[in-house]
């Protein structure tokens, strides 16, 4: 097995590896860039202007620090049908208050904070659900740099609300007919745009994957939401959480929960991949049903075939529909530091109305995934204990996509 | 093996080094398309393996793969394609230039010892640079299969260097910064970067990415040991079909012919 290393918290190397994943795969004419904006990087973590700045920007404009909230009213709900002595108390990280609806923007102010140190004039993204998308159109016209951003054209159909909240804020959005028309197309389209204009655009990626440096300051930016709830939970009940929870498409939410508590033993933590139809037929979970391999830059586990084709995911979440995940989630499920596990479709809708009833909150489909895994894991849990979970997003997005789902018309 | 790769850049002219996408736009007509790149007088045959996510090509080479991989085409039908072509063709050299993924999924050395196996010269690997040599270079170089190292606009006087240590075969410079099959680079600029790259390397420079003429094809020949057309071949086929043969057979010629004309005028 592993050998046990001092720290969790110390990936990735010099080179941009977490373990075997990670890495700098990028064609030769993007590597001169992308060792650039390492360098750029490591100036601005030295430098306290920069974290000054990003973190005024992140209390005066995107609203942190987010609350931490005691679902007392799903607790209790959850205790009904959990056994004698039995049913956690969940709490949730209440990102999905944040300006823009989602953890997504934290990053974004982060990396157009980078852009701008860079003199890029610029920006690109890639967007699967759009909130990532609608995050850098947030920033791009805080900011004032154009901005395009490219999104699967399924995604562009089932994410109607997302696109025109990005067209507002002065964003172009190009839909990408390639592939399944997913995220992962997208971010194909985006590195081909990259690569064409490598001079004067920065490419603002949305999750914690791609090259070198991308993970790593990507789960920085993020880790944001980690800190605040060590801190929050310590404050408010005098100790650590037993279990964190996130859902995972890249990543990049559970990995800036996760990231500060790494090395704290006795949390444990658990990643909830989409499940999609199950893990027999449809899904995105590739953790569980894909293998190691190269895509978009970096090293880590993908669906594909015995071939080293990339295979078409699925998720009734838009965010989450993507054939790979970040690489330190790769590293971290080998490691055994962190679970993972998976939610189907239906396990997420049932967790989305339950939220809606018991909470009176509309959370996004992709922490829905989370959500139903708290519910699975509180009633095995003792009543003392504490599962703390990411709400990184809110619901408002994904209402017609349910209403379909449960085929009801609005 | 690397001789024959070698010996194919003649001192007196430019060669042409030919792409087309395997199994495009079914494994089963890749055989004669290939013959009709040495007809047509190809020196160099750059056999493109199809990928799901070709993040570096532009619509052209895209589409092949598509087509190419909804015909079923499989890594094994493609070394299948290359060990045909060998026995055809003993003295034009092979190369095989794709993605990382479908290169590494069986571990580098079982790549290798296919690539030797099937009579292959030379890999381009589009999304391993130096950085991440030892996923591939190591297992390669082993096999005296040739590394073909990509150089870029954007690669500087400082990463050169980088770039030639363990290069082999010969140095594809790619002439624009951005995807293939799209607008030329200025002849100015091609001229300015090859003389820089000789500076650095006794290997021959084949320039590539958006030539599609023969005048354009000439215009290249005068300054660069090789010149790479992909894209344009590829879009024959695409409108050919399993009838391409003879029409990159022609269009190939076109530009053999130039490129052995450029440098008498």
């Amino acid at each position: 097995m592993n050998d046990t290393p001092n720290s969790f918290r110390n990936q990735p190397d010099d080179r941009g590896h977490f373990g075997e994943f990670g890495g700098r795969y990028v064609a030769e004419t993007l590597m001169p860039l992308i060792l650039d904006l390492e360098k750029h990087y490591r100036a601005a973590q030295a430098d306290p202007a920069f974290e000054e700045e990003f973190n005024d920007l992140l209390q005066n404009y995107v609203g942190r620090p987010s609350p931490l909230y005691y679902a007392e009213s799903l607790t209790e709900e959850v205790r009904k049908d959990a056994p004698e002595g039995k049913g956690a108390q969940i709490w949730f990280k209440r990102d999905e208050l944040n300006h823009t609806g989602a953890h997504k923007i934290n990053n974004c102010i982060g990396q157009i904070l980078l852009a701008m140190r860079m003199g890029k004039t610029r920006i690109i993204a890639e967007t699967g659900a759009g909130q990532h998308g609608v995050a850098t159109a947030t920033v791009c016209a805080r900011f004032g740099l154009p901005c395009t951003i490219f999104m699967g054209a399924t995604d562009v159909a089932r994410q109607k609300p997302n696109l025109f909240r990005m067209k507002l804020l002065g964003a172009e959005v190009v839909p990408v007919t390639s592939g399944a028309a997913t995220l992962k197309d997208a971010m194909n389209e985006a590195l081909r745009d990259w690569v064409a204009n490598v001079h004067d655009t920065f490419y603002i990626i949305g999750t914690a994957a791609g090259p070198h440096p991308y993970p790593e300051l990507v789960r920085d930016f993020q880790s944001v939401i980690g800190k605040e709830a060590r801190a929050q939970m310590l404050e408010r009940v005098g100790r650590l959480p037993d279990m964190l929870v996130a859902a995972i498409g890249g990543g990049s939410n559970a990995i800036g929960l996760f990231h500060p508590f790494l090395d704290d033993p006795d949390v444990k933590m658990l990643g909830i991949e989409a499940a999609g139809h199950g893990l027999d037929k449809e899904h995105a979970a590739s953790l569980a049903g894909g293998g190691p391999g190269i895509l978009h830059g970096n090293k880590t586990y993908l669906l594909q075939d015995e071939d080293g084709q990339i295979t078409e995911a699925h998720s009734i979440s838009a965010g989450l529909d993507y054939p790979g995940i970040g690489p330190e989630h790769s590293w971290l499920k080998e490691s055994g530091r962190v679970d993972y596990d998976s939610a189907t479709d239906k396990e997420a809708l049932d967790a989305f109305q339950l939220l809606c009833r018991t909470e009176g909150i509309i959370p996004a489909l992709e922490p829905s995934h989370a959500i139903a895994a708290v519910t699975r894991e509180a009633v095995k849990m003792d009543r003392d204990k504490i599962i703390l979970a990411n709400l990184c997003g809110r619901g408002d997005k994904d209402i017609f996509t349910v209403a379909e789902a449960l085929g009801t018309e609005i | 093996m690397t001789d024959r790769l070698s010996q194919s850049f003649p001192a007196d002219r430019a060669a042409l080094v030919a792409f087309v996408t395997a199994g495009d736009p079914t494994p089963a007509d890749t055989g004669a398309i290939l013959d009709a790149l040495v007809e047509g007088g190809a020196d160099v045959i750059e056999l493109g393996m199809p990928f799901t996510d070709p993040m570096a090509d532009g619509p052209s080479i895209q589409e092949a793969d598509i087509r190419s991989l909804a015909a079923g085409t499989k890594t094994a039908d493609i070394f299948n394609m290359a060990r045909e072509f060998r026995q055809r063709h003993p003295d034009t050299p092979l190369v095989l230039m794709g993605y990382a993924n479908p290169m590494t999924i069986r571990g580098s050395d079982w790549f290798a010892n296919a690539c030797v196996d099937a009579g292959v010269d030379a890999v381009i690997c589009v999304d391993i640079p130096v950085e991440e040599d030892e996923s591939l270079g190591d297992a390669l170089r082993a096999k005296d299969v040739a590394v073909i190292r990509l150089a870029t606009p954007t690669t500087d006087a400082e990463r050169l260097p980088q770039i030639l240590n363990n290069a082999s075969g010969f140095l594809y410079y790619v002439s624009v910064a951005g995807i293939t099959g799209q607008q030329q680079a200025a002849q100015a600029s091609i001229e300015e970067a090859v003389t820089r790259l000789k500076a650095g390397t006794d290997l021959p420079v084949a320039v590539g990415f958006g030539v599609r003429t023969p005048e354009q094809a000439a215009d290249i020949a005068k300054v660069a040991d090789g010149v790479v057309v992909g894209s344009a071949i590829v879009e024959i086929v695409g409108e050919h079909g399993k009838d391409a043969a003879p029409y990159v057979r022609d269009y190939v010629k076109s530009l053999s012919d130039a490129i052995r004309t450029a440098r008498e005028i």
